[in-house]
């Protein structure tokens, strides 16, 4: 066991446990911060992204002893009540169908968008493709981000 | 208005004053169970009970719908509530939706599955909407002293000529006091106002915050954490094994081996046996219990063939053998191969087909083949108990509760009525969330522990535990005589361990000489429903035969199905063909028309075709292929459906997008390996799933305009996908392709 002082969605959050442990099970075990969903556990659907100083990071696979002073941002820390514009986007093209993966896909789709704010469907189709969607709404997710006004 | 009559309408509604005033309309169910009981093989009272708080007003006009059956995607937690309020006439706006409890005495057979959501709902939810608005205007009819008949009601309003109007929730509380309305008047669909008309999920906010839902988010105080260990490989089964390791590791609680069911138990037709016995390891949080099992030392032995006790069909109970042999894919093809060439089951015929393929001029013959799929659930497999000697309370995403509680009460011990059972969204289903072991075996693990305890499959464990979609093979042959008229066709299909016939689908009914036969090879590697079961699989077979039958005979592949429907249509051949050639014809009407087929401007792509009918609904695909980097991708896909009445349709559309999406995945990609008895495919890295880049740039959908009762959608665009991928692909690579998956290539790592 350690300690651990995360700064998750701009808030301190004081964490004790093994330094193995991924950012994934600290936030879902530890903090109850449910929003960002376990898939794989390695790295390979996307389900469990975060951004890590905005940088859109798998946290199934980041052991929470590599984190230290960088800022932690999960679905949470978009808005509380859906008002981001990426999160208005996916709620205007009704995206979801099960919509286990969609936390997933919003937070890979809004660090995109943050360094690239009108991606070809080309660039969208690379930084997607690590995220798998088991009922196929990757269409509107499509849609979707394209039609994000920054 | 249309009115309708119904003979056992005596105690169909029931309604109660709320406390803090207002409306809870109770409605009963029982005027639909018999269709119910065919669909799902529930008992359910011939005289219905009350639907508690089914539709509830309150005296500020909020109106609440419990939505009976478990969301998996499928949009019920938003579809059906539309059907409720459609006949209730409220504002949507107005309405909030909340998961009902289990119950299926009072809410129906509770069954996400058989694409049957909205097709067994939609009568008794239109019937519950219309039974309170009359309540609602008989009470205003009192209140004022007029005629109800005078009395209109729009958007949860109700008004009257002398200029009298009130909101539903000022009328509520009196309503509640009304005789339940005898003859109920329904809507004629042409004034539907919010069926038919688009409306957003009603989880959807929930969804993109990232608020618990899911049953892998559900959390209660001092919960412990489970995983199970299961055995390597189907014939497996567990040795001996020492926790003394794993106990050292820090938030442990215990490890220990359970069995899922007591020997001689027998088995529902939903309680799928893969591994009696596992290991539980279970502690403190998930990371804990994890990284401890990787210290568990266990030795597994061969299972030899075994004994399965089932529920036998129609009563009694039967004993089957479950071989013990450890499968390979290449020997579980050789054997699907060997077997296919021996005498089989006669399933039907029609005319004689012996004589017409001794007398054909032209014999055309193919062999399609199709491995196991495992469902790949985005959610893995998991579930919540809490069992004490006195109550069982048991919550997370399952499809079907009703077939799960009886299993649960007995290896729990424990009546029915002591078992509560939550149902959460699930994050997705697909068939997979219609078994329980998931259920029972964090029942027996919490049972033991006496704590509240949630289990947890990782990917792994989720991909590698059975259940799949079964292997199938499929010989189809056409006889053509010297004039190229199709005289004969014939399907013999057999799988491990099913076999994917449907005798009585088309062409039966439109070829004179018809045979169709099965064959099954009994397996330990144990299959479940996987979206449109042995559909799935026929679809593609036949639909691709359909194409070469129709290339020999010198025929267009949409005409020659429509000359054939005509067939089926104007004279059938046998009586018990189960689809309606009207509205098949209809589907390929409008597929024609949408996607342009056999114009000029269409010439140059490269197009495949398939239509196919299932689960009551009719649905095409055209699909257009391209090469991209040296393999092939769907570049764009028009889809037209029948299901009778769309009641979301944006989220109706939405369902057929992932379907064809679905479909060329499983197509392309899907497979499901064995070597010496294990799984070769145990995570994303090697089970590949199609991905964002992979997806075809369009699919266009349309819908038939139809009146006919909503006749279900999950499950009907998808298995015609694999047709028209293969006939696709013919047309892109001049081969044709027999087995799937049809592409193998690494994919790209994310």
């Amino acid at each position: 066991m350690a300690s651990y002082n995360l700064k998750i969605n701009g808030k301190t959050n004081k964490v004790d446990v093994d330094p193995s442990t991924p950012l994934l099970w600290v936030l879902r075990d530890s903090l109850n911060m449910v929003g960002t969903k376990f898939g794989c556990g390695m790295a390979q659907c996307g389900a469990c992204t975060i951004h890590l100083d905005g940088n859109a990071v798998r946290s199934c696979v980041l052991p929470v002893s590599a984190i230290g002073k960088q800022d932690v941002t999960t679905i949470e820390g978009l808005s509380e009540k859906g008002e981001h514009p990426v999160q208005k986007a996916w709620l205007e093209h009704d995206v979801a169908q099960c919509g286990y993966c969609q936390t997933g896909q919003i937070m890979t789709a809004t660090a995109l968008l943050k360094k690239n704010p009108n991606p070809t469907d080309a660039e969208i189709d690379a930084a997607m493709s690590g995220n798998i969607c088991r009922c196929g709404t990757y269409l509107r997710i499509k849609e979707a981000i394209k039609s994000v006004k920054q | 208005m249309e009115n309708t009559k119904s003979q056992s309408r005596r105690s169909f509604l029931k309604s109660s004053a709320l406390a803090g005033g207002g409306i809870m309309l109770s409605f009963s169910w029982f005027s639909e169970a018999e269709a119910a009981e065919k669909t799902t093989k529930l008992n359910l009272p011939e005289q219905g009970a009350e639907l508690t708080a089914y539709i509830k007003i309150t005296p500020d006009n909020v109106v609440k719908i419990l939505c009976p059956n478990p969301e998996f995607g499928q949009n019920v937690m938003t579809s059906l509530p539309m059907i409720v309020a459609e006949e209730l006439d409220v504002d949507w706006k107005n309405v909030v939706v909340e998961m009902g409890p289990h119950d299926n005495v009072k809410l129906g057979p509770q069954f996400t599955g058989g694409s049957n959501s909205v097709r067994m709902y939609w009568k008794p939810l239109r019937n519950a909407g219309a039974a309170a608005r009359q309540m609602l205007i008989e009470a205003a009819a009192q209140t004022w002293g007029v005629s109800a008949n005078e009395i209109t009601t729009k958007a949860g309003e109700l008004s009257h000529s002398s200029g009298k109007s009130a909101k539903y929730g000022e009328m509520a509380s009196k309503a509640a006091t009304v005789p339940v309305p005898k003859d109920l008047k329904l809507k004629a669909p042409k004034d539907f106002s919010i069926v038919s008309y688009s409306k957003k999920n009603t989880e959807g906010v929930k969804l993109v915050t990232g608020k618990p839902l899911f049953g892998i988010d559900y959390k209660v105080e001092g919960m412990l954490v489970a995983m199970i260990q299961h055995p390597p490989a189907f014939g497996m089964k567990l040795k001996s094994f020492d926790t003394a390791q794993v106990l050292k590791m820090p938030g442990i609680k215990d490890v220990f081996s359970f069995k899922l069911y007591d020997e001689g138990f027998e088995q529902g037709g939903f309680d799928t046996r893969t591994f009696n016995e596992m290991i539980a390891i279970v502690g403190n949080s998930t990371w804990e219990v994890m990284n401890a099992r990787k210290k568990l030392s266990v030795k597994w032995e061969p299972t030899g063939d075994t004994k399965d006790t089932l529920a036998g069909r129609g009563g009694g109970k039967r004993e089957v053998v479950v071989p013990g042999r450890l499968e390979t894919t290449s020997s579980q093809m050789e054997l699907m191969a060997e077997y296919a060439k021996k005498p089989a089951q006669q399933l039907r015929k029609d005319g004689d087909p012996e004589t017409a393929f001794k007398n054909a001029a032209q014999i055309i013959e193919r062999t399609y083949n199709a491995p196991f799929l495992a469902h790949n659930t985005m959610e893995p497999m998991n579930f919540f108990a809490h069992v004490t000697p006195e109550k069982a309370i048991v919550a997370g995403p399952l499809q079907a509760p009703g077939w799960i509680e009886p299993t649960l009460s007995k290896i729990l011990n424990l009546p029915a009525d002591k078992i509560e059972i939550q149902m959460t969204r699930m994050g997705g289903g697909f068939g997979r969330r219609a078994y329980g072991q998931y259920v029972y075996e964090v029942a027996r693990i919490s049972q033991r522990l006496n704590a509240p305890v949630k289990l947890i499959y990782t990917r792994e464990d989720d991909m590698t535990y059975g259940i799949y979609r079964p292997m199938y093979t499929a010989t189809y042959r056409a006889a053509l005589d010297a004039n190229k008229n199709l005289i004969g066709f014939q399907v013999r299909g057999g799988g491990i361990p099913e076999n994917p016939v449907h005798a009585n689908r088309f062409p039966a009914g439109a070829v004179d000489n018809y045979l169709a036969e099965g064959w099954e090879i009994p397996s330990n590697i144990t299959i479940g429903a996987f979206r449109a079961p042995r559909s799935n699989f026929n679809a593609a077979a036949e639909q691709s035969f359909l194409d070469e039958v129709a290339e020999a005979m010198g025929k267009d592949p949409i005409e020659l199905r429509l000359e054939l429907l005509k067939r089926a249509k104007e004279n059938p051949v046998g009586k018990n063909n189960d689809y309606d050639a009207s509205r098949y014809i209809g589907v390929l009407e409008l597929l024609k028309e949408k996607s342009g087929w056999g114009k000029p401007e269409n010439a140059a792509k490269k197009r495949g075709v398939a239509a196919y009918f299932c689960h009551n609904s009719y649905a095409g695909h055209v699909v257009d292929m391209v090469i991209r980097d040296g393999h092939p991708y769907v570049e764009q896909v028009t889809s037209a459906v029948d299901c009778g009445v769309v009641v979301n349709p944006d989220a109706a559309r939405n369902m057929v997008q992932g379907a064809v999406i679905d479909g060329i995945g499983n197509a392309f990609y899907g497979a499901l390996t064995h070597k010496e008895g294990a799984a070769e495919q145990t995570n994303f890295h090697n089970y590949r799933m199609i991905r964002h880049n992979e997806a075809p740039k369009k699919i266009d959908v349309h819908f038939v305009e139809s009146e006919v009762d909503p006749t279900g959608l999950g499950e009907p665009p998808f298995p015609p996908v694999f047709g028209a991928v293969a006939n696709a692909l013919f047309k892109t690579t001049g081969k044709r392709y027999y087995n799937q998956p049809f592409v193998s290539v690494p994919q790209k790592s994310s």
